[in-house]
């Protein structure tokens, strides 16, 4: 699949520069007094995001991945302007979205849709699908005819049969609830839609009718995804381009044929060596060998050194810089320095 | 050797309105060996975990089952008191459910979590206990885990969460482990990681693994046996590389095309025509009958299991050739 042709001098729908997210709990004022006192560890704050650029392109589909924990979620949220940026700035359609306000937030809000990896904590327990799936769309004045018709069509769209519409979400199974979000995200018919891992819940068949949904979906409403996932061959089926985190950093970046061609990161190379087919025959799975690296204690300099076969004096210190190693491939390894 | 669970005949249905009852789970028979593994997997709203709920006996009332027996070492789990089922639960049966907030609670650290799950079943010091739960997020792949246990849940991420809800079930080393979609959004690295500590406990304590998942291609290198559901029915039964290789009924054959890693990019991914009909609306006879394209009048009727009690098919035209 070719790139969609966004002419030159029109802005990206979404900019995403130098962000950095950090969480921390904070210490009430006795714990505060023992840590000043020497008398109790300060609680451990979680680098999610270091200083994370990446461009969003209008109508393009951009594939998300990683280790589990890396901070794709956060990403994915602060894409979607439901969480702030501990530092950085995040661009909407070239304007700073910190400084959007009025209508033209309101706007934004809800041009940027988000379908979260946990459905039921997304689903309002006491309410039935129908309320769910029409209860922004009406505040916002959306629906110009009636109601029901809406609704039923969008829980359509996303394969949900509408005669259970009046049921609460606890009856429903895991990937009927997913469904229920998906639905709900495109009833507020969105400009941007960030998936986060919209369909590891479902099996693969009902998973082949919502990708071929979102690809639709991408041609009618000129739609343009974040599509957050674990799973390679969903990725590879769906994206334009693919962004690869390894704890908190991005990084590689490529057009999807080039990535899976030619990956260059040695953490994408090790991603894509496990890609899982259908291969029948038991085998043994491997642990982990070593320590994972943690997000409240990332390691200097490159955070993949102590994973990585490659790792030489220089990667334990320094942090490799992101690097136009070919037209839009986009890596951080200090290997590419060597090899020009 | 008489197996560890013995499922017959299990019907699970959830009154609605008056009328009858929705059969979430339909007849469904299956057994398990100690030490053996099977792969659970099928369409959305098929039943799986109703399944599984039903032999943890937490179905959601005023759903119930309604009959068949659920023989677990010998025991019919259907007919157990619920302080019976209570001592069993965590101890000699656990589950990982497909949501982790089933299993966590919200508004204690994860810590404090672990540690309770470890009290309930056994007397061990707090700080022992302290350890035990240190170690378990460990071994699910959760650096740093010691400052993680003061954590609490939406301080994790989904596949954390996830991985926590995995941990709490193993820390008894049960007789059976029924994990629904345990892995669903885990990156291969940790996925691996978690089953090969699975594969330690079906090896060296000879638990037996049910494995709820639509991913196939996990399933065909861990599972001994797999069984299919379609419409709250087993459609399909049998040895995992035999029902992999050489799929009798049409919906099984339809699902394991349309993995997308088997499908080239950027072209619609093949797909079973038309949606899953919801419970109240489930054709008589075949269930996939509105779906199927080999469908003849023939299977206006019921089909029945054929085959033997373990390797067997629901489908009145099966496919007897490989597939390509
Ligand atoms: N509490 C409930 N009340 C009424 N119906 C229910 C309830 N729980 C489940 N069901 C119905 O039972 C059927 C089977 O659900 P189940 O959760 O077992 O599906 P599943 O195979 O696990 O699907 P998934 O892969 O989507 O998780 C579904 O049609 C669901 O709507
Ligand atoms: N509200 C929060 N408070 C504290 N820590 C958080 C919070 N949200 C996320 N984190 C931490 O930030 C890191 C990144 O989390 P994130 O949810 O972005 O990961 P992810 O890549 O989406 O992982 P997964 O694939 O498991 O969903 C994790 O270590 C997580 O514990
Ligand atoms: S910078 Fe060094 S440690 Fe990091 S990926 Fe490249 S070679 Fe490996
Ligand atoms: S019994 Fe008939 S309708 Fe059902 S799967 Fe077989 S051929 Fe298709
Ligand atoms: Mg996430
Ligand atoms: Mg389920």
């Amino acid at each position: 699949m070719s790139l969609p042709n966004t002419p030159q001098n029109e802005s990206p729908l979404l900019e995403i520069r130098k962000v950095s997210r950090h969480f921390g709990s904070k210490p009430d004022i006795a714990t505060r007094i023992s840590i000043a006192l020497g008398a109790a560890k300060p609680p451990p704050v979680v680098h999610a995001l270091d200083e994370v650029d990446l461009v969003i392109r209008r109508g393009e589909v951009l594939g998300l991945v990683g280790e589990s924990g890396c901070g794709k979620s956060t990403l994915g949220r602060i894409a979607a302007n439901i969480l702030q940026p501990s530092s950085g700035s995040v661009l909407w359609k070239g304007t700073d979205r910190s400084k959007l306000n009025g209508r033209a937030l309101r706007d934004a809000d809800l041009a940027a849709q988000m379908i979260f990896q946990n459905p039921m904590a997304a689903l309002n327990p006491r309410m039935n699908i129908e309320t769910l799936v029409s209860e922004a769309p009406a505040i916002h004045g959306m629906i110009k005819g009636s109601r029901a018709a809406y609704v039923d069509e969008y829980l359509q769209k996303a394969g949900f049969d509408p005669d259970m519409k009046r049921r609460l979400p606890h009856q429903f199974s895991g990937g009927q609830r997913a469904r229920v979000n998906i639905a709900r995200a495109l009833a507020v018919r969105p400009d941007f839609l960030v998936c986060d891992e919209s369909v590891a819940a479902l099996d693969v068949s009902i998973q082949a009718q919502i990708l071929n949904l979102f690809m639709d979906l991408r041609e009618q409403l000129d739609l343009t995804y974040l599509f957050v996932s674990h799973d390679l061959g969903v990725v590879e089926h769906i994206s334009d381009r693919v962004a690869i985190m390894y704890l908190g950093r991005v990084v590689e970046e490529a057009p999807v044929e080039e990535v899976f061609a030619k990956p260059n990161h040695p953490y994408t190379q090790a991603l894509l060596a496990e890609v899982p087919r259908i291969r029948p025959g038991k085998r043994k799975f491997e642990a982990i060998k070593g320590e994972l690296p943690s997000p409240i204690n990332p390691p200097p300099g490159c955070h993949f050194h102590p994973r990585c076969p490659f790792a030489t004096e220089r990667c334990r210190t320094e942090i490799p810089k992101r690097k136009e190693i070919a037209p839009h491939h986009y890596s951080a390894c200090h290997l590419n320095d060597v090899a020009a | 050797m008489k197996p560890l669970l013995d499922v017959r005949d299990l019907v699970t249905e959830f009154p609605i309105g008056g009328k009858q009852g929705l059969r979430a789970v339909d007849e469904v028979s299956f057994k398990l060996n100690r030490g053996e593994v099977l792969g659970l997997v099928g369409e959305s709203g098929s039943g799986k975990s109703v399944t599984g709920f039903s032999i943890m006996g937490l179905v959601d009332k005023p759903g119930k089952v309604s009959s068949g027996q659920i023989l677990f070492d010998g025991e019919d789990l259907a007919t157990q008191s619920y302080e019976q089922m209570r001592s069993l639960r965590g101890r000699r049966i656990a589950m990982v459910f497909q949501d982790p907030m089933m299993t966590l609670n919200p508004v204690l650290r994860i810590g404090t979590q672990m540690t309770e799950a470890i009290h309930a079943h056994e007397k061990v010091s707090p700080s022992q206990a302290r350890i035990r739960a240190r170690d378990a997020l460990g071994m699910v792949g959760i650096p740093s885990p010691e400052e993680r246990l003061d954590a609490y849940p939406h301080e994790f991420s989904g596949g954390m969460r996830q991985r926590v809800a995995i941990a709490i079930a193993l820390l008894h080393r049960p007789d059976l482990i029924i994990a629904d979609e345990p892995t669903t959004a885990l990156d291969v690295t940790i996925q691996a990681q978690i089953i090969s500590e699975f594969q330690k406990l079906t090896e060296e304590q000879g638990t037996a693994v049910i494995w709820i998942t639509h991913d196939l291609a996990i399933v065909s290198g861990l599972a001994d046996r797999i069984a299919v559901m379609y419409g709250g029915r087993i459609v399909e039964s049998g040895d995992i590389t035999t029902v992999l290789e050489a799929p009798h009924h049409p919906y099984t054959r339809g699902l394991i095309r349309s993995v997308p890693s088997e499908n080239s990019r950027g072209t619609r991914l093949a797909q079973i025509p038309g949606v899953t009909p919801s419970l109240s609306r489930m054709p008589e006879g075949c269930t996939f009958r509105t779906r199927c394209e080999r469908a003849t009048d023939a299977c206006r009727v019921r089909p029945g299991q054929f085959g033997n009690e373990l390797d067997y098919h629901r489908c009145f035209h099966p496919f007897e050739e490989k597939l390509a």
